[in-house]
């Protein structure tokens, strides 16, 4: 095993891609400096192995402002939110109705696309970031993030109500979650963010992005791409699974049947 | 101490599920179950995807069947050529079986039908159980000695024709409502994903009249069988065999079940049979429970094209 503390050792060692504009200070003082900000997420691996013991993780993403203006920066008016967003997938939602005394799956809905998890942190409490409107245009946020119909000309209370279910029970399992406080300025420039692996975090292609916010407006956004994958071992079991599955079943029997025979002689009580 | 499952794709706990694994598997080897109808919903309950419940939940009772047969089988409590004969017609039922379940699941209701069949079979067994042991428990207290086969006394199961003797039952009876028994048996535990043992104990007991402490061990003998066959269609069909959890699970089942058959052994059959009915109708309330009081989520998430 001992897998744990490599990907503790990747996590910890996540460098950055600091990419610091020392050009944009050395122009002219006096002049009102026209800066154009831009932010920059580093990932010190591209690929996170999840081995035995993997039980969930942190993962910290280090990033940089760039040109960002000294001043604002002092005051503390730059805000980033960083956000982890798993791989889409077809979901679908179903309600219970209570037909004859008994509780029934009747109405469903599909919605195409819907990103397994989502981890978000931010600097500070999303409602003193922005406003509530450029969080819809920026579908960002688990309670913005754009969810899309499978058929979008039903009834649109219908939909509503569904997308509504659909991010609660999100929510309620952990999938979709806020980290007021997640992202750090470490100076003026470098920010460290904070975003949770769950321990039943899917395996893909996960997607890191950061918004960059001046004064309560929207600047940048930048991303960079994670993959999340079994170890050796899993990996390998997995595969099996799927590529030679008669021989894995009846390696699962002939296991079951050793470990009854093992079990009896080792424990046996006559 | 947590542990990543490579199909379930999620982290556990080690201990929980060896402990789950030797709870079940005391009950298995004490009553002749193979526990999967425990094992399944507790699996459910500890967030293992249902499809994968299912299916893993088969390849443990296997173990613990197999580990429970063999101590009977020293015992000389496990009659094969019984067994065999429930297994022929075992075969043909979980194969009818297999092709129900698809096309309840092409009318999307599978997960409701299961659970009232759940409700209805384990609350009938249960029920009837519970009325016949409790009775027999009476009237061995009032001091009568406890009659286990009334000689002279048949129902029309045994004018059947084809007659066979089975010795180690001490029953000559006809194979037809043997194998139909078993047919009945395979094609239930196919829809509903468990070896049976808890609608077979029963029915041998009851309907065919084999003394309780050899219906146990043919039993199991026969859900090795059965279970071993459920494990190989899901892992081809639905890839959803999970071998890591299924071996966390098997390794505490093994030794549960051994106490377990040693605990079965000391008691006398009537309080066996009720007390496996109490089980049975336990499981059957918390069922019913879930399909007709309110769920505190009317809202239930899946992923398209998985399930």
């Amino acid at each position: 095993m001992g897998g744990r503390s490599t990907l503790k050792a990747f996590l910890a060692a996540a460098a950055l891609s600091l990419v610091l504009a020392p050009v944009a200070q050395a122009q002219a003082p006096y002049a009102r400096p026209l800066h154009s900000e831009g932010i920059q997420i580093g990932l010190s691996t591209n690929n996170i192995a999840i081995t035995a013991g993997f039980s969930g993780a942190d993962l910290t993403i280090f990033g940089s402002l760039e040109d960002a203006d000294p001043q604002v920066a002092r005051q503390g008016r730059y805000d980033v939110i960083v956000v982890l967003e798993g791989p889409g997938q077809p979901v679908v939602v179903r309600r219970k109705d209570r037909v004859l005394g008994v509780w029934i799956n009747l109405e469903s809905e599909t919605f195409d696309n819907v990103p397994v998890s989502y981890s978000m942190a931010s600097t500070r409490p999303l409602q003193d970031i922005t406003e509530p409107n450029s969080y819809k245009q920026l579908s960002l946020g688990p309670n913005n993030i754009y969810l899309e119909p499978a058929e979008p000309d039903q009834n649109p209370t219908t939909i509503q109500e569904f997308t509504k279910a659909l991010r609660e029970r999100k929510s309620a399992s952990g999938l979709y979650s806020e980290n007021v406080g997640g992202v750090q300025f470490l100076s003026q420039n470098l920010f460290r963010a904070t975003v949770r692996l769950a321990p039943d975090v899917q395996i893909g292609t996960h997607k890191a992005r950061a918004f960059l916010f001046k004064n309560g407006l929207f600047i940048k956004e930048n991303s960079a791409q994670l993959e999340i994958r079994k170890s050796g071992f899993e990996q390998a079991v997995y595969r099996l699974a799927h590529n030679h599955s008669i021989f894995y079943g009846s390696f699962a029997v002939f296991l079951a049947i050793i470990t009854g025979w093992l079990g009896r002689i080792v424990f046996r009580k006559d | 101490m947590g542990i990543y499952l490579p199909i379930a794709e999620i982290s556990v706990n080690v201990f929980v599920l060896l402990a789950m694994g030797a709870a079940v598997g005391f009950l298995s080897g004490m009553f002749g179950v193979g526990g999967g109808f425990l094992i399944t919903p507790l699996l459910i309950f500890y967030n293992i995807p249902p499809a994968i419940a299912v299916a893993t939940g088969a390849n443990q009772v296997i173990a613990s069947s197999f580990s429970g047969a063999l101590s009977h089988m020293k015992r000389g409590t496990l009659d094969f050529k019984l067994g065999g004969v429930l297994l022929a017609g075992g075969v043909v039922g979980s194969t009818g079986g297999i092709f129900v379940f698809g096309f309840l699941r092409r009318l999307g209701q599978l997960d409701l039908f299961i659970s009232l069949l759940y409700v209805v079979m384990l609350g009938i067994v249960g029920g009837l159980m519970l009325v016949e042991s409790v009775n027999a428990l009476r009237k061995s207290r009032d001091g009568a000695a406890p009659v286990l086969k009334k000689s002279g006394q048949h129902n029309w199961i045994h004018r059947l024709p084809l007659k066979m003797r089975f010795r180690a039952s001490k029953l000559f009876v006809s194979v037809i409502p043997v194998l139909g028994l078993g047919a009945a048996i395979g094609f239930l535990s196919s829809i509903m994903g468990v070896g049976g043992g808890f609608i077979m104990v029963p029915a041998l007991i009851y309907l065919l009249k084999v003394p309780t402490n050899v219906v146990i061990g043919t039993s199991l003998f026969q859900i090795i069988f059965t279970s071993a066959y459920t494990t190989l269609i899901h892992s081809a069909t639905n890839y959803t065999v999970d071998v890591i959890l299924a071996f966390m699970l098997m390794a505490g089942g093994v030794a549960g079940a051994q106490y377990g058959a040693k605990v079965g052994q000391k008691l006398r059959g009537e309080q066996l049979r009720a007390l496996l009915a109490l089980l049975v109708l336990a499981v059957a309330i918390r069922l019913a429970i879930d399909l007709f009081v309110t769920p505190p989520n009317l809202y239930s998430l899946s992923t398209a094209g998985l399930n």
